[in-house]
C-alpha cells in the first residue's frame, strides 16, 4: 500500500495506520466514542494481509494486560479506549511502565465523571499527564488534532515508545475521534521479522531461541535498594525525553499581546476566535501543546515575558492551567474558559471569554 | 559426604532438573509448589521446549515462579495472567505459553480473565494450584476455601451464608467448548506426582499443537496457612479437599 | 473560497449521508473539508445535524455557531438554525411540517419542495440528493463532476447501479432551485 488520500474519522485513521505501521497487535473493548477503531479493524481484516491481531477483548483490564503480554514479547501492539475505560487500564498501565515495555494507548475522551457522558471532553488531562495509575511514572502524551494527526501520531507514539521504552498514549477528544477530514495515510512498511523483534528488543521474552540467558519480565522488585535504583532509572529516562520530545505549534504569537493555550480540537475552535479577534484588532496569538507531556514548559515561559495575559481553554474545569500557571510563574494573569459534561464551546464564546476575562478585568 | 565426593563415587541417584535454577526457594517446607516447579522444570527439558517457553507467573505465592525456572518469563497483574498469555501465544503461535496461578488469582480476581481466555479456546495451559487459602497475604480466605475451613478472615471458619460455597471453577472450565483438558490432580504422593507430570505433559502437547485451552489443577497444601505440619496438611488434605474437589479427569477431548 | 454548512433534520432523513456525499465532493475537487456530526443516540430517530467545511485553505475550527448556509429539514432545526446563519448568508429550508416558516429578511432564504418532488418521483430514498443538488445550484461549493464522484466514493460498490437514479435526483433539485 503506497500513500492515500482519504476522507475518513479519527478513529477509522488510528485503524488504518495502525496496519501501515506494522503494527503487530491491537486489543479493544468497544465503548463510545472510540468503538470505530476496533470496528474498522476487523473490517479491514489485517491478519489476511500483514499477520497483525486484532482481538476483542472481554473488558477493558484483560485488553490492557493483553497489551502488556504483547510488548513483553517485543511487539507493537496497541489498545484503545474512552475515558471509563481508561480509568479500569490504569492498574495495566502502570506494569507497562514499570516494566519499562513499548505500547500504545488511544484516549478518545468523554465526559466524566463516572458513566458521565459520551460527548467530548478533555477531563482526563490529569491522568494523562501526571502519571493515571498508581507509583512514579509517565507516559508520553501526544494530543492531535486533527484527522491527520491522529493517523501520524500512531506512528510517532509507537517510534517514541519503543526508543525509550515506555508506553505512549494519543490523548483525544471524542470531536477528532468522531469528525471526518482529509487525511494522507503513510505508505505500508512490513512488520518486523521474529529475528528483527529479537534484535530491536534484546530483552523480549520471545522464548530462549538459543540465547544464553533467560528474559524476565516483571515489575516486582522486593528489596528497596534496587526498587529506588529502578525508580530512579525511570526518571532519567523520563528527564531525557523532557529534554528532546516537546512538541508544540506556535500561530501568530510574533505580535500578539495576549495568548491563548489550547490543546486538541479545542485549539482549532480557538483559533477561529483568534482569526475573529484579529479581525476586530486585538492581536492574540494561539500556542498548541501536541505534547502534554513532555509538557512545553519553557516555551510558555518564554512568551509569559511578552504578552499581557494568557487565557487557557480546555473542555474540563481547568487542569492543563496548572501547567501554564507553573510555567508563567506569576507573571502575567492566567485566566480559564472551558465547559464540561460534553459540551464544546463555540469561537465566539471563546473571544467573549478572551475580553471578560484578560481585557476588560485589566 | 559432600556433593562432589558423591558424584565421584558414582553413587548419585538424582539431581536437580537442568531448569531448575539453583536458587533458593521461597516456598515454606511442605508447600506444594516446590513439586509443581520441579515437574515443570523437567518437562520443559525432557520436551525440549526450554528455549519456546514463555510461562506467566501470577500474583499470590507463585509470584516469584520466575526466579525458579530458566525461561523467559513474565510476571502479570493480579488475576491476569490468562490475557497476558492470550497476546504472547497469539502474536508468537509457535511458543510454548503457559500460566501458573494460584486460586486467588485463577478463581477470585482473575475470574474473568480465566474463562474467557478458556473459552476463546486460547492454546495455552494454565497450571492451577488450588491450596484453598491466600498463602502469600497471610492465610485469608480464598474463593476455593472450604465450609467451616478457619483462615484470618474467615476466624469462626466459612460460613456459605455469608461467604458463599467454594468454587469450583475447573468443573465450570469443562463446561466450555474452548478448553480441551481440564483435569484435577494433586502431589501429595510419589504416584501423585506421576499423574500430575503426564497431566501437564498432555496440557502443554495440547497447546504445542493448537487443541484449545488445558487446565490442570493441582488441589495442594499449604502448611502455614492452614496451620498444620506438612505431613498433617497432606492428611487433611486428603480427608477434607478430595471430598469437595475429587481428583481425575473433568474434560479430556 | 469556504463555506461554513450545517445540515439539519431528522434523524433517518439522511442528513449525515448528506454531508458526507458533500464532504467527497469537495475532497475529490482538492479543497479541504471537515464533517463534524453531533453524535450519539441523536442519530437514531432524534434530530441530527451535520457541520460540512469546504475550503481552499486550512480549516481552523470543525465546530461553529455561525453559518454561511444552513439547510434545514423540520421545524426544531429552523428554530434553533435561523438565527445562526450569518448576515446576508443562506438558508434552505423544506417547507414539509413547517409552520413557522423562516422569519430572516437579512439573510437569502430558499424554499425547496423536496419531499413533494421525490413523493412525485416515487423515490423518497433520494430525498437528501435532490436537497444537495438545490444546495449546489444556490451554493455551488463543489463542480457536479466533484459531486458525483463523491458520491461514487460514499456508496458501496453493490449500489452504484443507483447513482444515475440519484444524479437525477441531484438535477431535480437543482431546476427546484432556479
Amino acid at each position: 500500500m503506497s500513500e492515500e488520500v482519504k476522507l475518513m474519522k479519527g478513529n477509522e485513521a488510528i485503524a488504518h495506520a495502525a496496519i501501515r505501521y506494522g503494527c503487530d497487535g491491537y486489543f479493544g473493548y468497544p465503548i463510545t466514542p472510540q468503538s470505530e477503531v476496533l470496528e474498522t479493524l476487523e473490517l479491514l481484516m489485517p491478519w489476511e494481509t500483514t499477520g497483525m491481531v486484532v482481538l476483542q477483548a472481554e473488558s477493558e483490564v484483560a485488553a490492557i494486560n493483553m497489551v502488556y503480554g504483547g510488548a513483553a514479547a517485543g511487539k507493537a501492539v496497541m489498545t484503545s479506549s474512552s475515558s471509563p475505560g481508561i480509568s479500569l487500564k490504569q492498574e495495566g498501565i502502570s506494569y507497562i511502565a514499570a516494566a519499562e515495555l513499548p505500547a500504545l494507548i488511544l484516549n478518545c475522551m468523554r465526559g466524566g465523571p463516572g458513566l458521565g457522558t459520551i460527548q467530548p471532553s478533555q477531563a482526563d488531562y490529569f491522568q494523562a499527564t501526571k502519571g493515571g495509575g498508581h507509583g512514579d511514572y509517565h507516559l508520553i502524551v501526544l494530543a492531535p488534532s486533527t484527522v491527520q494527526e491522529m493517523a501520524d501520531f500512531v506512528g510517532l507514539g509507537f517510534d517514541l515508545a519503543f526508543k525509550y521504552r515506555t508506553p505512549a498514549m494519543i490523548l483525544a477528544d471524542g470531536i477528532v475521534g468522531q469528525m471526518m477530514e482529509k487525511v494522507v495515510l503513510p505508505p505500508a512498511r512490513p512488520r518486523r521479522t521474529e529475528e528483527e523483534v529479537r534484535r530491536q528488543c534484546p530483552w523480549a521474552t520471545t522464548g530462549k531461541h538459543g540465547r544464553k540467558e533467560r528474559n524476565v519480565v516483571t515489575s516486582l522488585e522486593m528489596d528497596p535498594v534496587l526498587m529506588e535504583k529502578n525508580n530512579e532509572r525511570f526518571q532519567q529516562t523520563y528527564r531525557t525525553i523532557e529534554e528532546n520530545e516537546v512538541r508544540f505549534e506556535e500561530i501568530g504569537t510574533e505580535d500578539a499581546d495576549y495568548l491563548i493555550i489550547a490543546f486538541g480540537t479545542v485549539a482549532r475552535i480557538a483559533l477561529k476566535a483568534i482569526e475573529d479577534a484579529r479581525e476586530q484588532g486585538i492581536k492574540v496569538g494561539l500556542l498548541r501543546p501536541i505534547t502534554l507531556w513532555p509538557f512545553p514548559t519553557k516555551e510558555i515561559e518564554r512568551l509569559s515575558h511578552k504578552v499581557k495575559g494568557i487565557l487557557v481553554v480546555e473542555l474540563n474545569a481547568g487542569q492543563m492551567i496548572q501547567d501554564v500557571r507553573l510555567a508563567n510563574e506569576g507573571r502575567v494573569p492566567v485566566a480559564h474558559f472551558g465547559r464540561m459534561g460534553g459540551i464544546v464551546p463555540s469561537p465566539t464564546e471563546i473571544l467573549d471569554a478572551l475580553n471578560r476575562e484578560l481585557i476588560e478585568n485589566a | 559426604m559432600t556433593r562432589e565426593e558423591i558424584i565421584k563415587a558414582g553413587t548419585k541417584v538424582y539431581s536437580r532438573p537442568r531448569l531448575l535454577l539453583d536458587a533458593n526457594m521461597h516456598y515454606c517446607p511442605g508447600c506444594s509448589h516446590g513439586v509443581v516447579h520441579k515437574i515443570v522444570a523437567e518437562l520443559l527439558d525432557e520436551m525440549g521446549l526450554d528455549d519456546k517457553a514463555v510461562g506467566v507467573a501470577p500474583v499470590g505465592c507463585a509470584v516469584f515462579a520466575y526466579n525458579y525456572i530458566d525461561i523467559d518469563w513474565i510476571e502479570a497483574a493480579h488475576g491476569r495472567a490468562p490475557a497476558v498469555a492470550t497476546a504472547v501465544k497469539r502474536l508468537n503461535p509457535e511458543n510454548l505459553v503457559f500460566t501458573y496461578q494460584g486460586d486467588g488469582d485463577l478463581a477470585a480476581i482473575g475470574t474473568a480473565e480465566t474463562i474467557h481466555a478458556a473459552n476463546r479456546g486460547e492454546n495455552i495451559t494454565i497450571i492451577f494450584i488450588n491450596n484453598a487459602i491466600y498463602g502469600m497475604t497471610g492465610g485469608q480466605m480464598a474463593p476455593t476455601t472450604l465450609e467451616g475451613q478457619k483462615t484470618a478472615t474467615t476466624p469462626y471458619g466459612r460460613r456459605v451464608d455469608l461467604n458463599g460455597y467454594p468454587l469450583k471453577i475447573s468443573n465450570l472450565l469443562a463446561q466450555l467448548d474452548g478448553t480441551c483438558y481440564v483435569t484435577r490432580q494433586a502431589v501429595h504422593t510419589a504416584a501423585a506426582v506421576r499423574k500430575t507430570k503426564a497431566a501437564i505433559k498432555k496440557a502443554f502437547l495440547n497447546s504445542m499443537e493448537g487443541k484449545g485451552a488445558s487446565i490442570v489443577e493441582v488441589v495442594g497444601t499449604c502448611s502455614s496457612g492452614w496451620k498444620l505440619t506438612p505431613e498433617k496438611s497432606n492428611k487433611w488434605m486428603e480427608e477434607n479437599m478430595f471430598e469437595h474437589y475429587p481428583l481425575g479427569d473433568l474434560k479430556n477431548n | 473560497m469556504k463555506e461554513e454548512i450545517i445540515i439539519a433534520g431528522f434523524g433517518g432523513q439522511g442528513v449525515l449521508s448528506m454531508g458526507k456525499i458533500l464532504a467527497y465532493a469537495a475532497l475529490m475537487n482538492d479543497m479541504e473539508t471537515t464533517w463534524m456530526p453531533a453524535y450519539g443516540p441523536e442519530q437514531r430517530g432524534g434530530t441530527a445535524n451535520v457541520t460540512v467545511i469546504v475550503s481552499d485553505d486550512k480549516i481552523s475550527s470543525p465546530v461553529l455557531d455561525r453559518y454561511d448556509t444552513a439547510v434545514v429539514l423540520n421545524q426544531q432545526s429552523l428554530d434553533k438554525f435561523e438565527s445562526k446563519v450569518k448576515p446576508g448568508g443562506t438558508l434552505i429550508y423544506d417547507p414539509y411540517g413547517i409552520h413557522r416558516p423562516p422569519q430572516r429578511t437579512d439573510i437569502n432564504v430558499h424554499k425547496i419542495n423536496a419531499m413533494d418532488a421525490v413523493l412525485e418521483m416515487g423515490n423518497s430514498k433520494t430525498y437528501n440528493m435532490v436537497l444537495l443538488g438545490a444546495l449546489l445550484k444556490i451554493r455551488p461549493v463543489v463542480p457536479l463532476d466533484a459531486l458525483v464522484k463523491g458520491l461514487k466514493k460514499t456508496l458501496p460498490e453493490r449500489h452504484h447501479h443507483l447513482i444515475p437514479l440519484n444524479q437525477q435526483a441531484i438535477e431535480k433539485g437543482m431546476a427546484l432551485a432556479d
